[in-house]
């Protein structure tokens, strides 16, 4: 029988990653890396996001027209995030106190 | 008069039976057909609600985007404020509800295969095991939302900052709230599908070839668990602690 879903292990092994990333970016929001600190803790909640979308979800694996909706989402979501902050952090719009 | 006649006689109790039987029976037994008239094939209808799933979860990326949105403009902005609020936070319990919420996401893709593989039993217990440890993260939430009370951090209701900014403060604990609360709707939505999924599992729906459902369900459930991965560091691990 073809299953499109994965053997079992894998999924216990992608759980087991992601409790290390868990405990990766729990210990280092304890260290003082200046700005590195959220670059830090994005890189890793992404690589985890992404750990759980071709693993749980599937998108290893799946077709291309799932791909592309699954990247739309997120595409549109940057489109959003990058016009917004470039029109807040270019004209002082709001005042900065870091 | 004759189609009257045949109206009233539609109230008799027996009808009603029949009426409640028809119901009931589509949940209790396996469809006469697996696939709806509207699909070629049980492929093509799979790859419809998987297509249609994906789209529903990208218009709730941005949903929850807005909210993202605002926390970065303000967090950008607030940069300190913002490290001394997010200081304020249950971050314990919050690292905890992670876990749960992961491994709880591990079950939800264990009974995706056991669906698959049509173990009616494992699929039950997985489902169940599933809305299990969404509830555990509810109650956690519930605990820590108390403990926030306590501390005086709701806006509006009890807020009282004594440091610099409370104002701005105020603003990271508006956002804390409302992030983590749409997520909570989430969770609960995901808990009570759950369970019905494990109730129609009972009655082997989904252990016949056909567990769309359980798979689509899968997806939400694990977009959910995404959206949890981004608060925990954004919300409790903002600056160094």
């Amino acid at each position: 029988m073809e299953t499109t879903t994965h053997p079992a292990k894998t999924y216990w092994k992608t759980f087991a990653a992601l409790l290390l990333l868990l405990a990766l970016t729990w210990s280092i929001g304890y260290v003082d890396l200046g700005l590195f600190n959220v670059i830090v803790a994005l890189a890793i909640a992404i690589t985890k996001a992404l750990l759980v979308a071709l693993f749980f979800m599937h998108i290893k694996g799946s077709s291309r027209l799932l791909r592309l909706a699954a990247t739309v989402g997120v595409i549109w979501l940057l489109i959003m995030l990058s016009l917004t902050l470039g029109d807040y952090l270019t004209r002082g719009w709001v005042p900065l106190n870091h | 008069m004759a189609d009257r006649a045949a109206d009233s006689s539609a109230n008799r109790p027996q009808d009603f039976v029949q009426i409640a039987m028809e119901i009931v029976e589509p949940i209790t037994k396996p469809p006469r057909s697996l696939v709806a008239e509207q699909f070629d094939d049980l492929e093509q209808q799979r790859d419809a609600a998987q297509l249609g799933m994906w789209v529903f979860l990208a218009t709730e990326v941005l949903f929850f985007g807005g909210l993202f949105l605002g926390y970065t403009v303000f967090r950008s902005a607030y940069a300190r404020d913002f490290a001394a609020a997010s200081h304020h936070t249950e971050v314990l319990i919050g690292g905890i509800n992670t876990a749960v919420l992961l491994f709880s996401s591990t079950l939800m893709a264990l009974a995706v295969r056991a669906a698959e593989l049509q173990k009616q039993k494992r699929l039950v217990w997985f489902l169940l095991g599933t809305a299990f440890f969404g509830l555990i993260f509810m109650v956690l939430k519930g605990v820590e939302y108390h403990k926030d009370w306590t501390n005086h951090l709701v806006p509006v209701l009890n807020f009282e900052w004594h440091d610099a900014n409370p104002g701005h403060v105020q603003i990271f604990f508006w956002l804390y709230f409302a992030m983590t609360g749409l997520h909570a709707i989430h969770v609960t939505v995901g808990i009570f599908v759950m369970l019905v999924l494990a109730m129609l599992a009972r009655f082997g729906k989904f252990t016949t070839g056909h567990h769309t459902p359980v798979e689509i369900a899968g997806l939400y459930w694990h977009f959910v668990d995404i959206v949890w991965i981004f608060l925990f560091p954004l919300l409790y691990l903002a600056g160094h602690r």
